[in-house]
């Protein structure tokens, strides 16, 4: 299957399919900045088993705490141990440095629902 | 829903470009520019500029012209010292209910001819209707109109409110006054809710724009919303009412002990003779069922209110919850306050707090979590 362009959840993730068929998970950089700033994230164990919607990630910002959602079905190959020190990481570099795990989906056709770019930003404009 | 009140700076706090966030029936700026972190680091560091003007501000001023009288009869909602302040000081005090627990937490200073009391948002009413029904024979209550509240926090308070009114470095924590600059007159505290030095400044509506600006242009004085306030006062060890306070918790719970002096207590001069000084008194002697501690998480993950506290990693009952908790930008680490059954209040005592099903280790600590910095 072809890498295709990076996609956008409804929940502010983005997801950018990489040449090994993983797909790299954070959020977006409106979503760091309305979180504020972050003081601890927690990330899911290596070799996990994940189905779409479940909460394997939870951030603690200087305001709450909120979850992110596994957007597909299947296996965490990798996190961002990282963010295990330096939780700021997120609202420094949302889309590079603080991204959140990487994860190899059982379907690579559940990424076809979520919005390209100009959807999402229409979304949040 | 009734709708919301907007502080005489709202303007300049949208220009700020502040996020706007509903708070006890005011909107009100939770963060500016900097963002929660870096503003309360920069209130350590230097000077914090905070709209409080949500603060309920009351005078409470004698009918027969007598202070004594005033005092006297504010000495009855409150076991603190009222009739030993002097004038042109203040002092932290808090009225009690028949059960001993706070009605609210409040600053009241006494000046010439009057008392000045400021209030938190949230219980202005409570207390206005608390001090008419109490008092109104003796004194007059009056909310103080149109005047907007400001509290100028930090190591550099001093330095950048000197070039606007030079007498108030002669001040020391806790002194009040009134000051004149052209246009307007300020009544100033050398107090506030960080820790940190720093003034409270009651200023008329119609100044307060003019007057947060010359302060803001000032090159030590960054604008600062309710979200570092609340973890500020957190680091300091200060309750906050509605988390730490409330009706049903006791100042001896709440560890405000210090506040109650002794001739308020047993045996003292005026021994009791507010509400709720059965349970109070005995509380003072015997101690409390539970008490208010520090808390530091093991970990990175902050421990939030109402995270139940258990004594041991698995099994038995909760020994009491978290009332306050967030990271502590200067402590670089989660801080959190909360109640525990005496017994488990000992500094260094290990607990878990329990965060989304798991027991998180943490240890009572000794507050404040970072020093206070008052100009004695």
């Amino acid at each position: 299957m072809a890498v295709s362009e990076t996609k956008y959840t409804e929940e502010h993730e983005w997801l950018r399919p990489e040449d090994d068929g993983v797909v790299v998970v954070g959020i977006t950089e409106y979503a760091a900045e309305q979180l504020g700033d972050i003081v601890y994230v927690e990330l899911p164990e290596e070799g996990t088993t994940v189905t779409k919607g479940d909460e394997i990630v939870v951030i603690e910002s200087v305001k709450a705490a909120s979850d992110i959602v596994a957007p597909v079905d299947g296996e965490i190959v990798e996190v961002n141990e990282a963010l295990a020190d330096n939780p700021g990481l997120v609202n420094e570099d949302p889309l590079g440095d603080g991204w959140f795990f990487k994860i190899k989906p059982s379907d690579m056709s559940q990424l076809d629902e979520y919005m390209d770019e100009d959807a999402y930003k229409e979304m949040i404009s | 829903m009734a709708e919301l009140r907007r502080t005489a700076l709202y303007d300049l706090h949208l220009e700020l470009c502040a996020r706007m966030v509903p708070f006890a029936g005011w909107e009100m700026p939770v963060q500016f520019r900097l963002g929660v972190m870096k503003e309360h680091l920069h209130t350590r560091a230097a000077a914090g500029l905070f709209d409080v003007s949500h603060m309920g501000q009351v005078i409470l001023r004698p009918r027969s012209g007598y202070m004594a009288e005033a005092a006297a009869a504010l000495e009855a909602l409150m076991p603190v010292d009222v009739l030993g302040l002097a004038e042109g000081r203040q002092r932290y005090g808090f009225f009690t209910n028949d059960d001993g627990g706070i009605i609210d937490d409040l600053m009241f200073a006494r000046r010439a001819d009057h008392f000045l009391l400021v209030v938190n948002a949230a219980r202005r009413e409570v207390d206005l209707a608390l001090l008419k029904g109490a008092l109104e024979d003796r004194c007059t209550v009056e909310e103080v109109p149109n005047r907007a509240l400001l509290a100028l926090q930090g190591p550099a308070a001093e330095a950048a409110l000197t070039r606007i009114v030079p007498q108030v470095s002669a001040m020391r924590f806790m002194d009040a006054g009134v000051f004149h600059i052209p246009g307007a007159d300020l009544w100033i505290s050398r107090s506030g809710y960080t820790g940190e030095d720093g003034f409270e400044i009651s200023v008329p509506e119609a100044e307060a724009v003019s007057f947060a600006r010359r302060l803001l242009e000032m090159e030590e004085v960054e604008p600062i919303g309710l979200g570092a306030r609340d973890s500020l006062r957190l680091e300091a060890g200060l309750c906050l009412y509605g988390n730490e306070i409330d009706e049903a918790t006791s100042p001896v719970e709440a560890g405000l002990v210090w506040a109650i002096p002794k001739v308020r207590r047993r045996g003292g001069a005026r021994e009791g003779g507010f509400p709720g000084a059965a349970r109070i008194l005995r509380e003072l002697e015997e101690g409390p069922a539970r008490r208010l501690v520090g808390l530091l998480p093991e970990g990175r993950a902050p421990m939030r209110a109402h995270t139940p506290l258990f004594a041991s990693e698995e099994g038995g009952d909760a020994i009491g919850e978290v009332t306050s908790g967030a990271f502590g930008p200067s402590v670089e680490r989660p801080v959190a306050m909360g109640y525990v059954t005496t017994g488990n209040d000992r500094e260094g005592t290990a607990i878990f707090g329990e965060v989304r099903g798991r027991r998180l280790p943490a240890r009572v600590a000794r507050l404040p979590f970072f020093p206070h910095r008052y100009k004695r």
